[in-house]
């Protein structure tokens, strides 16, 4: 079933949230948890049978899925998309000036 | 040791996890959600104010939101708030990004584009923008929207800067129709407090349900949400163009 598989995407991440030094690696892991999360949101208004929210010639608002999952993901996507972005310039500058992306290494050199 | 140490912890959470999703009267199980029990009934059928039993394509008129596609009439109106929010996130990450990169006017050298890219290109940039305006309009009747159709105009852009190395976005015109249109969406939100007394309200006709013209104020909101999400999305891009500069 999908929403076991999401919860197994979400503890992928957080594993590879965990364990990884590298911070480019974290930040697909990051994304790996939010891909997770986003498919567990929607199938928690899934109806078996159900058919897309939206109205159309040959089908009635009877048969629609939930609807508002699919709208609260539709933001959090966005949201995912600016932290992906913040994340990224942040270990530009991080590599800029440590000359690193691994954290460990990073460890030493602070002042 | 770590590892081990990791996965020990993911286990306890996973078996957490796992009994909270399996049994649990909270949340449905999978594949048996009720929609007239939540909410989500009533946002279906449009009759979170006054009671609606019939909404039928190309029929029903006056519905509270008028929007065929029912994902668009949450967003855009029962929950038209939280958009507002979730559109200043993005300008809020578009402004971190430029911040954290600098204001160097320097752009990089990009290497050369091959034949197949530039002549492809060419070739599928106007059917990509055109798509993505067709999915802006047409956010109230098929899948997609503002988010979306703005993200595929974006990423027209960045097709045009991968297969021109001359070619550079002019950010500062970007930046002004971003602007412009967070205010008028802020603006057509205020206008429906002295309306009909609360914020982004549809106070416009909403006519027969799957026309184009139908939605009332949707549309135009979704217009100026696509306008400023593909202006963002090309500001940052941009500006990932120039970091390139500076570490050379």
């Amino acid at each position: 079933m999908i929403n076991i598989a999401a919860v197994v995407l979400i503890l992928l991440g957080l594993y590879s949230l965990l364990t990884t030094q590298h911070i480019i690696k974290m930040i697909v892991g990051l994304n790996v948890f939010e891909v997770g999360l986003n498919l567990f949101i929607i199938t928690i208004g899934y109806r078996s049978n159900g058919i897309v929210p939206i109205l159309t010639r040959t089908n009635n608002v009877q048969d629609f899925v939930d609807p508002l999952p699919q709208a609260i993901v539709l933001t959090s996507i966005v949201i995912g998309f600016g932290l992906t972005a913040v994340a990224l310039v942040v270990a530009k500058k991080i590599h800029k000036t440590y000359g690193t992306y691994l954290i460990n290494e990073i460890g030493g050199k602070v002042e | 040791m770590k590892n081990i140490l990791a996965l020990l912890l993911i286990a306890v959470l996973a078996f957490l996890t796992m009994t909270y999703v399996v049994d649990n009267n909270l949340i449905p199980e999978y594949g048996e959600a009720r929609l007239d029990q939540t909410v989500s009934g009533a946002y279906v059928t449009q009759s979170v104010t006054e009671k609606n039993n019939d909404v039928s394509f190309g029929r029903s008129d006056n519905l509270e939101t008028g929007s065929a596609n029912a994902v668009t009439s949450i967003v855009l109106e029962y929950r038209a708030f939280d958009t507002l929010g979730e559109v200043t996130v993005l300008f809020i990450a578009a402004l971190g990004v430029s911040l954290l990169l600098g204001s160097s006017e320097n752009f990089a050298k990009r290497p050369k584009s091959g034949f197949i890219l530039k002549v492809g290109s060419k070739i599928i940039l106007p059917i990509v923008i055109i798509v993505g305006v067709y999915i802006i309009t047409h956010g109230h009747l098929s899948p997609g929207g503002g988010f979306q159709g703005g993200a595929m105009i974006a990423a027209a852009l960045l097709l045009m800067a991968i297969s021109d190395p001359q070619f550079i976005p002019s950010i500062k015109q970007f930046k002004l129709l971003e602007g412009l249109s967070g205010t008028i969406f802020i603006i057509l939100g205020l206008v429906g407090i002295s309306v009909s007394g609360y914020f982004l309200s549809n106070y416009m006709d909403t006519g027969i349900i799957g026309t184009l013209t139908s939605a009332g104020i949707i549309p135009i909101l979704y217009m100026f949400i696509g306008l400023k999400v593909g202006s963002e999305l090309i500001s940052i891009i941009t500006d990932f163009l120039r970091e390139e500069a500076e570490c050379d």
